[in-house]
């Protein structure tokens, strides 16, 4: 059985992956959200190719996420929750995204696996994410940024009201979740685009698919 | 240094924005995708060169400014700097990446390896990796006309990437 490491911090996962600059990265997305304007017409059909571009980021970057982040398929569930719930919380106290999300898969609560979630976002996009405003089932609570690399140059014309700019982290948080067996749904409550004071994604557990296995062991 | 975020997220991004042309909008019409892929890179270049060299002086000749592309342009986005760079001095540049960053992950039939990225002939029995592939490549092929665009040289821009993971941009300076 493997040693139970502990999760890395958001900083040092950032500090550990390969990184360019943002600027490219958010021009290249501001072109690409013109371009569907332009090619598109419609917002609301932009709205809903972001949120499936994000998805399908999402279900790749959660991999690279696991693979990184240290955060273990231990046994000892309990543990391993506990664990990670108290290195996001005081270590990172924005976002762990993805650490969240193994950590409600093994304890079952959706707690563990939100600050995951903001760990996440301090290792692809450098900025810090905090857990908020949990609901008393415990299934719905708020990621919040107050600072993201999307929308740096931006600013909506009055034509696109209903544009959901960064639609493509609402699709990423719910593709990443998913392939953890948490089907969520995302909506955003705050967009600093729309004069709002922060960005804030509403994350709610729909549903939760036990883990199967399709395959057998050769035995 | 500026501010940075992880490579996953510009490759994610950059792969996507590929796949939902090529796949979702204009799967029939792989000119009409690589058009937009292209206009994307071009849009991205033009404003990109328009921020590298606000602090410089003018460019005096095509020389030059091709120069900045494979030094400080390449630098800022890949690390790194363009190999080599070869002339005709009749307006024609060709500036090789040996290991150019966004297909050093990608990997392709032998049998195909051998595409130009500016032929999109449908009627190969095409392989669809090598498809992709040069679908990729219109989005570099874009910065690079739209960073030479807004420094005033108008150009066409084409890949090629008969030896991956190296791959060869052709300017093509237009007089």
């Amino acid at each position: 059985m493997p040693p139970l490491t502990t999760p890395k911090s958001g900083d040092a996962l950032f500090a550990s992956v390969e990184r360019v600059n943002a600027e490219l990265f958010t021009l290249t997305y501001g072109a690409i959200v013109r371009q569907l304007l332009t090619d598109l017409e419609e917002v609301e059909e932009v709205n809903k190719q972001l949120d499936q571009m994000g998805y399908n980021i999402g279900t790749r970057l959660v991999d690279e996420f696991l693979a990184k982040s240290n955060v273990s398929n231990c046994a000892d569930f309990k543990e391993t929750a506990d664990t990670i719930a108290k290195t996001l919380s005081y270590v990172c106290p924005v976002i762990a995204f993805f650490t969240a999300t193994v950590a409600m898969h093994h304890s079952g609560t959706f707690h563990a696996l939100s600050s995951a979630n903001s760990l996440g976002f301090k290792m692809f996009l450098g900025v810090t994410a905090t857990v908020t405003n949990w609901d008393a089932e415990g299934t719905t609570c708020s990621f919040v940024l107050e600072d993201n690399p999307l929308v740096d140059f931006v600013e909506l014309p009055d034509t696109c009201q209903g544009l959901q700019y960064c639609n493509v982290l609402s699709g990423v948080i719910r593709g990443a979740l998913e392939m953890v067996s948490m089907k969520t749904e995302v909506t955003w409550v705050r967009d600093m685009l729309r004069g709002d004071d922060a960005y804030e994604m509403r994350v709610k557990l729909t549903k939760q698919v036990p883990e199967e296995y399709p395959y057998k062991d050769d035995d | 240094m500026g501010r940075e975020v992880s490579e996953s997220c510009v490759d994610g991004v950059v792969m996507e924005m590929v796949a939902a042309y090529c796949g979702r909008f204009y799967a029939a019409k792989p000119e009409l995708a690589a058009g937009r892929i292209e206009a994307i890179g071009f849009q991205v270049g033009h404003q990109l060169s328009e921020r590298y060299t606000m602090e410089r002086p003018r460019f005096t000749d095509h020389l030059e400014a091709i120069k900045f592309i494979c030094k400080d342009f390449w630098s800022e986005l890949f690390k790194k700097q363009i190999d080599n760079l070869k002339t005709n001095h009749r307006g024609t540049f060709v500036l090789q990446d040996n290991h150019f960053r966004w297909l050093t992950r990608v990997s392709l039939d032998p049998a195909v390896e051998s595409t130009d990225a500016t032929e999109n002939d449908s009627g190969s029995l095409g392989d669809s990796a090598a498809q992709t592939t040069s679908m990729l490549l219109y989005f570099p092929c874009g910065l690079i006309r739209g960073a030479l665009t807004n420094l005033g040289i108008p150009c066409a821009v084409s890949a090629d990437m008969s030896n991956l993971p190296a791959c060869s941009f052709v300017v093509r300076i237009k007089t």
